[in-house]
């Protein structure tokens, strides 16, 4: 698979002028904020879902796109963050944004925990324990001890927050505007990571291990904490995923919503935060439109667009762009 | 002639190891590739196996090999032993022994395995062993048989005296003798110890970065000062 | 005590099926380094082939050994339009296609067949109980196929040129090609024996779990978890791990944590694998380079 930095943004090639920037980020905002105002209720609904899903695949684009450890198993965080908001505020009346850093850190924890064991070893321990954990992770939570806690099979539910300060926006614009806002940030948060010195660091364990240890990276630690960041970006996923639907239950996080974000990583460009954002806009419609078939159809078709990104893009649609812009600014004298 | 390559040129990737060889092995015939550590003789006898990327010409009794699989290269009668030797280290002698015969169909494959372990009555005593429990003699005189079980015509050699002592060396020299003189093989030798090659070939080329920059019968190299001071170093 | 014995032997029972599909994956392990996720769905494939022959009234047996003969072609198969095209490419790019596979055949299955859980025959049957009510007809049947077969894998692997020749392309295909031996299809054939050993498992076991189109998952996880035990790179280790994890398995479930949390207990034998002693009992650790 081809895997390239992310070089190709506004500002890379085009030279970047502090007017141009400014100018970008103006249309970018508007262009993330006028959805809310433009779109009937389930399409938003639906394109918060996206938002959600892309700042999933982001990250496990984290651990397996930049460092290069395989998750199949990112679905259980994004349950556990999901579980940790319900919770808190099912239970204990916190508000919806209280519960996103607690999310945060249990998901950074459970993450550690997991990728501890597996990561000392290497890149096949890990896809095994995580695609065992994911497969676990219903039976967890269905189970009658943390029935309590959990609400067992009925799941638990949930009310959207309403709007502060009075502000003419329903709680659906509201729920849309809050989960761009968060997931702006982590997209920053991470494209910053990816570009410091710990995210070439990052790189070069993936490209290279043999000459990442001969340079005196304690790779296993670096790797346990990119895997447990990782867990944590996924987590705050969840956690906005639960809010958003106003509802969770063991069963909407089988071992399918990991494959979902697995194939979301490698259609939209693994090791590519733009890459990221088309992942989840793909994993959310694509099914819509195959389900359309039958309910067997989404599955089938997600495996088949799978093995062929794998053999004819595995850039995916970042790599895909990539190409062409790169062919487009050649031809340019 | 049993092998004839023309140009040869071969490489790894985007490096170009060999520029260009010419050069022959007659049926029967033992032929010596000389040259320092990175001149390309290892990279040679991988070209004629399609272990790497080949250009230019190379026939074998008058098919050409360029292009071909490995493995359909070794059932045409090609044997290769090549630098770390090539043996199954997690399997037994004997185990080894077989493989080495895998191609073949013939009722002369026990008989085979008899005049080999006659040949090297050492290995008949670590039968049942692990190979990666040998020494390194023995594990090269493995590799040698493990090749002549295939009945080449063209046997492949890879510094057969590469890290053993010189008692060995003699032995395993011994050996490539008889091969030669009993068996009708033809012999490709990449060697050092060009003292040693000199003596069991009849032609011999000199290899320097990828290209032959002096070749001729054995014996007259032997005797050529200038080549012998310059190149060999002895 | 009677109640102690019947959990450990209905644990080598299911141990069996847990084993054999250890043995498959690393089988396809040992000669590619990797680990078929799909391998658990292509059994079930398998299976359902099984179901729809005896269904079609063919006798149990002639559908059993016409199953695996179909699921060795569909094995072959797999390896020779999938995996070899992406031989030489990363280790993700092999993950995802076995993701690709097992989603695919996952979900056909469930297109073809139905999510509706069917029973599967067994062909194992017995008036009275046997070993004082100890095991029952099926239990011992599927143990003695499941020793078959892994007894006959063994000897394969031990007596035959064919055996010897695909050991040899796993340990080191550069030398087995340079003794002649067509590695692309050692491979191949390999894909070929984990698909038939799998099937005979989904077979064998169909009749407890019963059969619908994620049968085999929670197996996997045993499979997975066997296989770790007893070293990913080690087949007889495999298979031992197998047997000690149903075992372990069944005691958990009848005296622990009950049956409701059978895959958590999968996933605890593998993590604590891990933790206490990452190359299983009989193998070495894989310090993969990624």
């Amino acid at each position: 698979m081809t895997r390239m930095d992310e070089s190709l943004g506004p500002s890379g090639a085009a030279g970047g002028s502090r007017a141009w920037r400014a100018t970008l980020l103006t249309l970018g905002i508007f262009a993330a904020v006028a959805p809310a105002f433009l779109l009937e209720s389930f399409q938003l609904f639906q394109l918060t879902m996206a938002v959600i899903m892309a700042l999933a695949v982001l990250g496990l684009n984290i651990v397996t796109g930049y460092n290069g450890q395989i998750s199949l198993g990112h679905g259980a965080f994004f349950a556990v963050g999901a579980y940790v908001t319900a919770i808190l505020m099912s239970h204990f009346d916190w508000s919806f944004w209280a519960t996103l850093p607690v999310a945060a850190l249990v998901c950074a924890a459970v993450g550690y925990g997991v990728g501890f064991p597996a990561l000392r070893l290497g890149g096949l321990y890990l896809a095994l324990t995580t695609f065992s954990l994911a497969v676990a992770v219903p039976q967890i939570l269905k189970h009658k001890a943390l029935e309590d806690w959990t609400g067992g099979v009925q799941g638990l539910f949930l009310v959207k927050p309403d709007p502060p300060f009075g502000l003419a926006v329903t709680p659906d614009q509201w729920m849309y505007l809050s989960v761009v806002a968060v997931a702006a940030l982590c997209f920053w948060g991470t494209w910053n990571l990816v570009h410091s010195r710990i995210g070439r660091a990052l790189m070069a364990i993936r490209d290279n291990p043999t000459a990442a240890q001969a340079m005196g990276m304690d790779i296993s630690a670096l790797k346990t904490k990119t895997f447990a960041a990782s867990a944590m970006v996924t987590g705050i996923a969840g956690a906005l995923s639960a809010v958003a639907i106003e509802f969770v239950a063991p069963d909407s996080f089988t071992f399918g919503v990991s494959i979902t974000l697995f194939v979301g990583m490698v259609v939209g460009g693994v090791a590519s935060i733009l890459g990221s954002l088309f992942g989840g806009l793909f994993v959310l419609f694509v099914p819509n439109i195959a389900e359309a078939i039958s309910k067997a159809a989404p599955g089938v078709i997600y495996g088949v667009i799978l093995i062929l990104f794998l053999f004819l893009l595995p850039g995916g649609f970042a790599g895909l762009l990539r190409q062409i812009a790169a062919r487009l600014t050649r031809r340019r004298p | 002639m049993l092998l004839e390559a023309r140009g040869l040129k071969a490489g790894y990737g985007q490096t170009q190891v060999l520029h260009g060889l010419d050069f022959d092995v007659a049926e029967g015939g033992v032929t010596a590739l000389l040259g320092a550590n990175g001149a390309g003789k290892t990279t040679t006898l991988r070209a004629i196996c399609g272990m790497c990327r080949v250009e230019g010409a190379v026939s074998f009794r008058g098919q050409a090999l360029p292009g071909r699989a490995t493995e359909d290269i070794v059932r045409l009668g090609i044997a290769h032993v090549p630098d770390g030797r090539g043996t199954f280290m997690e399997l037994s002698v004997e185990e080894n022994f077989r493989l080495g015969a895998y191609i073949r169909r013939d009722r002369e494959v026990a008989a085979d395995f008899d005049r080999l372990c006659g040949w090297f009555p050492r290995l008949k005593q670590r039968w049942k062993q692990q190979a990666g429990t040998l020494s390194g003699g023995e594990q090269q005189m493995l590799a040698i048989a493990r090749a002549l079980l295939l009945r080449p015509k063209l046997l492949l050699l890879d510094e057969p005296s590469f890290g053993l002592a010189p008692l060995i060396v003699q032995e395993i020299f011994d050996i490539m003798r008889r091969v030669r003189d009993e068996s009708g093989v033809g012999i490709l030798l990449v060697e050092q110890n060009a003292n040693l090659a000199l003596e069991l070939a009849d032609l011999a080329y000199l290899l320097e970065t990828g290209r032959i920059v002096a070749h001729g019968r054995a014996a007259e190299i032997r005797q050529d000062e200038a080549i012998r001071r310059s190149y060999l170093g002895y | 005590m009677n109640g102690l014995a019947h959990q450990i032997v209905a644990g080598i029972a299911t141990g069996g099926i847990y084993a054999a599909v250890a043995l498959a994956i690393v089988m396809i392990y040992q000669a590619t380094h990797h680990v078929n996720f799909a391998q658990g769905e292509m059994a079930t494939l398998s299976t359902f082939i099984a179901w729809s022959m005896i269904n079609a009234g063919m006798p149990y047996w002639v559908a059993f050994f016409a199953t695996v003969a179909v699921s060795f072609a569909i094995g072959v198969a797999i390896e020779r339009l999938l995996m070899r095209p992406v031989q030489n490419a990363p280790e993700l790019t092999h993950v995802g296609v076995f993701i690709g596979l097992l989603l695919i055949i996952g979900n056909a299955t469930g297109w073809i067949f139905g999510y509706t859980t069917k029973s599967f025959p067994s062909p194992f049957h017995s008036d009275k109980p046997l070993a004082g009510g100890l095991i029952s007809a099926h239990e011992l049947g599927s143990t003695v196929v499941t020793l078959a077969v892994l007894l006959l894998v063994w000897a394969f692997f031990r007596f035959t040129r064919l055996g010897l020749a695909m050991r040899a392309a796993a340990y080191n295909p550069r030398s087995a090609r340079l003794v002649g031996i067509r590695v692309g299809w050692m491979l191949a054939l390999g894909w070929g024996l984990a698909a038939a050993i799998g099937a005979v498992a989904g077979m064998m076991v169909a009749p407890i779990v019963f059969l619908d189109p994620t049968m085999m998952l929670g197996i996997l996880l045993y499979a997975f978890a066997g296989a770790l035990l007893g070293g990913i790179d080690n087949p007889m280790g495999a298979v031992i791990g197998g047997f000690v994890v149903g075992v372990l398995e069944n005691l958990a479930g009848a005296y622990v944590v009950g049956t409701e949390l059978k895959l958590t207990v999968a996933l605890a034998i593998i993590i604590g694998v891990l933790v206490v002693r990452p190359s299983g009992l009989f193998g070495r650790v894989v310090y993969s380079r990624v």
